[in-house]
Parts: C-alpha cells; structure tokens; sequence
C-alpha cells in the first residue's frame, strides 16, 4: 500500500526527521490561509497523488505570493497528473500540500528498499538527489554508496556514519545526516515498510538536514498490525476496478487489451494472458480467483470481467486442484443467470472432477465454446473476437 | 530415490484441526502419505483424523518421531510456527500459508542461521503448493491423481502452472520423481537454485522443469548456478511476458522492479546458460519430452 507525501512526512516527523513546514489544502481559500499561517514569502503547492515523478507532470508549483498559491491549488485540484508511474489514465489530485519553500545548498538521494537477493533491508544513497533512483544508476553510478541492513538487528549508527562521510557532509551536518538515516531504517522497520524513499534528502543554507519529499510503501500482507497505516489509505488513487476485486479477494490487474480472463492461481493466470498473446490477442485483465474459489467467487469475478467495456471475449480457465471443477461449472452457470453478461465465452476445465463439470456446462443450456487446452482456449477467444470485428 | 520426501517421511500437520488443515490432512492420508499427528496448541492430548494432537512441534516430534512438517497456519502466527518446527528437529517443513508478512520472513530465515548445516531445517513456500514424490508422499495441497512416478524434477513458483506442467507431462507418458513448489513470496525458504542442488545430487531425477515467473533475482541465480553446477538437462517456463512493469500480478514477489526481473529478460539469461526455455505454457510436457529423448 502505498500513501501520500504528506503522510509519509507526518511519519518521518514523529522519528525527528526535519520536515518543512507546511500542510494540506483541500480548496484555494484553504491553501492561501496554510501560506499566510506558514509566512515566508515563498511556499510551494505540491499535488498530492500516489507517484513519484510529479514535478515532470507539473504537480508541483513554486509560488512568491498569496495569489499565485491560489491560482496553484486552483489548477491542481481536480486535475488528472500522468506520471510514468500512473498509467495512462493519470491520477487525480484530490488536496495539495502547501509547503515553506527551503533554501537548498545540496540535495541528496536516500532510499531503503528489501533486497531480494541478500534478503536484507538495502539502503541507497547518492549526492545526486532530485534524480530518479533509476536516472541516478544510469548517469552517475559511481555517486551511489549502499548498505545492507540486517533487518532483525537493524542499522547500526557506524552504518549511518559511514554513508554521511560518503556524501561528503562537513562536520557541522554528519551527525545531523546519520540521525535522519537512522530513523529512517527506524520507519522502515516499524511499520512493516516495504520502501522508503527520500528524494531530495537536503542541506540546506543554514546546514540542516531535512526531507523535503518523500514516498513510502508498506507491506499489504502486514497492515492487520499496523492500523495507523492501514488507516491512511486511499481509495481515490486505486483503480476502481482493482479496489471493487481486491475488497472481494480477487487479484486483480486491469490491462488495456479486449480478451477478459477469469483464472484460478496467479502463475496459471500469467500464463494465459502469454499465451492470448502468443494467438495473436490482448489480455484486458490479470485475474487470480485462488485456489479455493467457491461458485460465489466466480459469480462475483463475472461482474468485475464482464463490467469492463474493453473486454469482447471472456475466457475462463479454470485447474482444479483443492478446487473440483463441478464447482466453477456451478458458478459458471450462476454467473451467466445472475449477472448480465453479453461477451461471448470460452471455458477451459482441467484437473479434479473435470467430466463432472464440464457434463454440467454442456446440459445448462448456456451459450460458451469448450476449449480443451491452454492453447486452444486462448485460440478460440482470439479467433471469436476476430469474427466480431469483421 | 526423491528429494526431500519419501514414503518413509513422518509428516506432522500445523494447524491439525482447523478447517483447511483438516480438509488437506485427509487428502494427505488418503494419498498414501505417513501422517503422524499434529499440532494445534492447547488441543493437545485429543484425537483428530484418528491421529494424535500435540500442544508443541517438540512433543510431537518426540513422542511420534516425526522428520517433517506442513504449516496450515494463519499468517499473522505462521512465522512463528515455522520457528518452531526448525527448533524442535524437522527437517523438512512446508509452508502453504498465504499473506505472511515479507518482515516476517526475514526474521524467519535469520533465526534459522544459529543451527549448523547437519540440524538446518529445509524450509519451502510459503504462499506454495508444497511438496509430491508421486506415489510415496504427499506433503502439499496438490491433486495426487494428475502425478505420474517418474524421473522429471519439477521446481515451480506458481501452483496451478505447476499442476498444468503435471498433466501435461503425464498425458505423454511422463513422471515426475519429486515436484516442489517454491511459492510466490518475495522472501521464501528455498529458492530454485537449492532444489535444482538436491536434484542435481538424485539418482532417479534424469531432468528438472523449471518454472518460474517475473519478479526476484531467484531465476537468474539458477540460470548462473546451472551453468557452473548442474550436469543434469534443464527445461524452463517463465510466466508473465506480458505482465507490465511495477504491477504486482497476484503473487506477492511477482513484480518487476529491476532489469533481468522480467519475463523476456529472464528467458534470455536462462537460454544463455543452456536450459531449454519452452515457447509457450501449452508445450511444456512437449518440451520436456523432446529433452528427454536426447538423453
């Protein structure tokens, strides 16, 4: 799960990480107020969506007086920002941030991520901050200093010592530096976070060290014990189809092809959307019912799938392993009884009491093509959207 | 011979007497397999599935002699469990649970460094289908009928894939010796790379099937421990070519963040090594037959 800047900030802030100050609009009124509470003359209205890259996108507005604060969060809100990191359809900035503007003298990048490879927490620094992690490892590699942090003993401060030295910080800022590294593997540790990501990490001209953005995941899998995480979700930055399947426990991915998949298991379910692909089709969504799908589960995976006006073709395939496919055949025919369904079908059964349930769907007097493979299932979804478009 | 299990296993269950794990116990037992008891604390000293229930792993393996494992635990305790077992003396144990928390998991794997390699519990999943020797022993959740006895070694992140690939092999004749299932978590107990070891060292494994998907280093360091260890023909599946970059496709480790994570990228380091990549998921069995043939 993922959570906006301001929350991310509000977390580093309670482990004593200097933050600028500021806080979040949700109207042009409200904003101007922030940045006449705040003072300064200078102030900064930061679109607040799930992604990194906002500056790009034109999320993020400098401003030098109380209008143009105004005119900022009037042209933020409400307003749809693509980023690489959103997808084509954007996402939609809901409140803004009005933040003091910081007299920067450096900029640093600090990340932690779980290596996946050393199963340890990674932690990612480089004096080019402001950069993408990604742009950083491509055009300055020789800038980046990492450190492996045993997650059950946690950072240790030589570590964080270590990698302030790195930056080059004069003795004025180090301690300052590996205090804010320290806390960090802290937030990391604490809340089950899966990356924590400071970009830029500053010096500023009065030689303090402060986060002046930050984006932060956590682990899905953890949020029962984290509550005042889990509490910080929010629903407008997710796709309202993948909300609607991930409240049903249904993994969900929506895709931008036309073929919709109902399968059980999610290698089973990358290996239909390959091999659509491989016939010569476009999947229009990933979707893993699990392995004990009970009829009402595939009812409800009907109504997400059939739902999405891209898809032309549904393809159900189904390997039935603690599963028995008299069950999914039962939910089948429920599906197409109960939920208006309007796209041609093709059902694939394999595995535990396959002849039962296949018996079942051919006596049900419901309209589908049996398909006996992996293959021949994606062959036929592709060859009836075929004959649909000519 | 088989890796990891056999009909001479004493298989314990964790999480006896709940739901799931009494509807996979019976489908363990009716598989042939040598269940000994189980453990659900603070029912011990009753009977379920006409077996004996212990308070602790510790009891268990010691009043029924029990070497392995299967945890059908909730997440929230299941690394906790896991501990367990490493510390009352199983050897081997298999997690199916689904959700535990990756922090979890590392705690897991760090705790169990303090035992020396001889006493080291060989964990497998979680979020997996667990293991088969078809015929022998059944220590998972997988459909016994659709595994032929044979000599393909199978290691798989995705269950359903892997039950694919089984029926696919055995609709050609073809058996399997053992088939492990890895599972889907970013941080998970034994990687590709330390079954293909046991495989490599397995009189009755001729072949290993591979089949992997997007997301993790874990297929890459196989690729490369392939080419410097393994005598033995391997054919592989990636999953997830079509999977786009920084989605999570249901598995929890199966993301592509970094360069060689992906499906394409995966299959070219694989081929580079000389395992033989099957084109699509529906030639798996064909692929595996046709390197059969040329041994």
């Amino acid at each position: 799960m993922d959570i906006h800047e301001y929350q991310a900030k509000r977390l580093l802030k309670g482990f004593n990480i200097s933050i600028p100050k500021g806080r979040v609009a949700y109207g042009p009124e409200h904003a101007e107020y922030i940045a006449r509470d705040i003072g300064g003359n200078k102030w900064v209205v930061k679109a607040q969506i799930h992604s990194g890259a906002r500056g790009k996108a034109g999320g993020i507005i400098v401003c030098s007086s109380f209008e143009e604060v105004s005119e900022a969060t009037n042209k933020l809100l409400g307003k749809s920002l693509v980023t690489h990191q959103t997808g084509p359809k954007g996402k939609v900035v809901q409140r803004v941030y009005v933040e003091e503007a910081t007299d920067i003298k450096e900029e640093f990048y600090l990340g932690l991520v779980f290596d996946r490879s050393s199963e340890c927490i990674m932690v990612v620094v480089s004096s080019e901050g402001g950069m993408s992690v990604e742009e950083i490892s491509n055009n300055k590699p020789e800038t980046i200093i990492r450190a492996k942090i045993e997650a059950s003993v946690g950072m240790q401060e030589f570590q964080a010592r270590e990698i302030a030295f790195g930056l080059g910080l004069d003795s004025k800022s180090i301690n300052r530096c590996a205090e804010a590294i320290m806390a960090c593997s802290k937030v990391f540790s604490k809340y089950d976070a899966t990356m924590v990501e400071i970009n830029p990490l500053v010096l500023t001209a009065d030689d303090h060290i402060v986060a002046l953005d930050c984006k932060m995941s956590f682990d899905d899998n953890a949020l029962f014990r984290i509550p005042e995480i889990s509490e910080l979700r929010d629903k407008s930055q997710e796709d309202p189809q993948e909300t609607y399947a991930a409240d049903r426990d249904l993994n969900y991915v929506g895709l931008d092809g036309n073929i919709g998949n109902i399968i059980n298991g999610a290698g089973l379910a990358m290996a239909s959307m390959d091999m659509i692909k491989l016939a010569g089709g476009e999947p229009a969504n990933f979707l893993d019912v699990g392995g004990g799908a009970t009829p009402e589960k595939i009812v409800k995976a009907f109504k997400l799938v059939s739902n999405d006006p891209n898809v032309k073709v549904i393809l159900v395939n189904i390997f039935a392993g603690i599963n028995r496919c008299d069950w999914i055949a039962e939910g089948i025919i429920k599906a197409i009884n109960e939920v208006k369904v309007e796209q041609p079908l093709v059902v694939r059964l394999a595995g535990t009491n396959v002849e039962k349930g296949q018996e079942l769907l051919r006596s049900s007097g419901i309209k589908y093509e049996e398909a006996s493979s992996l293959q021949d299932a994606a062959t036929k979804a592709v060859s009836i959207l075929n004959k649909g478009v000519n | 011979m088989t890796v990891l299990i056999d009909q001479n296993s004493k298989i314990i269950i964790q999480g006896f007497t709940g739901k799931i794990g009494s509807f996979h116990a019976q489908e363990m037992i009716d598989y042939g397999t040598n269940v000994v008891g189980g453990v659900t604390p603070g029912k011990g000293g009753s009977t379920h599935l006409e077996r004996p229930v212990f308070n602790t792993v510790k009891e268990a393996v010691e009043k029924t002699g029990a070497d392995s494992s299967i945890l059908f635990v909730p997440p929230q305790f299941a690394a906790d469990s896991a501990m367990e077992a490493a510390d009352a003396g199983i050897k081997v144990c298999v997690a199916i649970t689904d959700g535990i928390p990756s922090h979890d998991m590392i705690k897991v794997k760090r705790y169990m460094k303090r035992y020396p390699k001889s006493e080291k519990m060989t964990l497998v999943g979680p979020n997996c289908s667990g293991i088969i020797s078809p015929g022998k022993s059944l220590l998972g959740i997988m459909p016994g009928h659709i595994y032929k006895d044979g000599e393909v070694g199978v290691i798989g992140r995705s269950g359903t894939l892997g039950y694919e690939s089984a029926q696919q092999m055995k609709s050609l004749g073809i058996g399997i010796s053992t088939s492990v299932g890895i599972g889907g978590d970013p941080i998970n107990g034994s990687s590709f790379k330390d079954i293909l070891e046991l495989f490599e060292k397995d009189d009755q494994t001729k072949v290993v099937l591979m089949i992997g998907e997007i997301g993790g280093p874990q297929e890459a360091e196989a690729a490369q421990f392939a080419k410097e260890n393994m005598s033995k023909p391997i054919v592989s599946y990636i999953a997830g070519l079509t999977a786009p970059k920084g989605r999570k496709m249901g598995h929890a480790g199966a993301i592509v963040t970094a360069y060689g994570e992906a499906a394409s990228e995966k299959v070219e380091i694989l081929q580079e090594a000389g395992v033989t990549v099957a084109k699509n998921p529906s030639v798996i069995g064909d692929t595996v037959k046709e390197v059969l043939s040329k041994i």
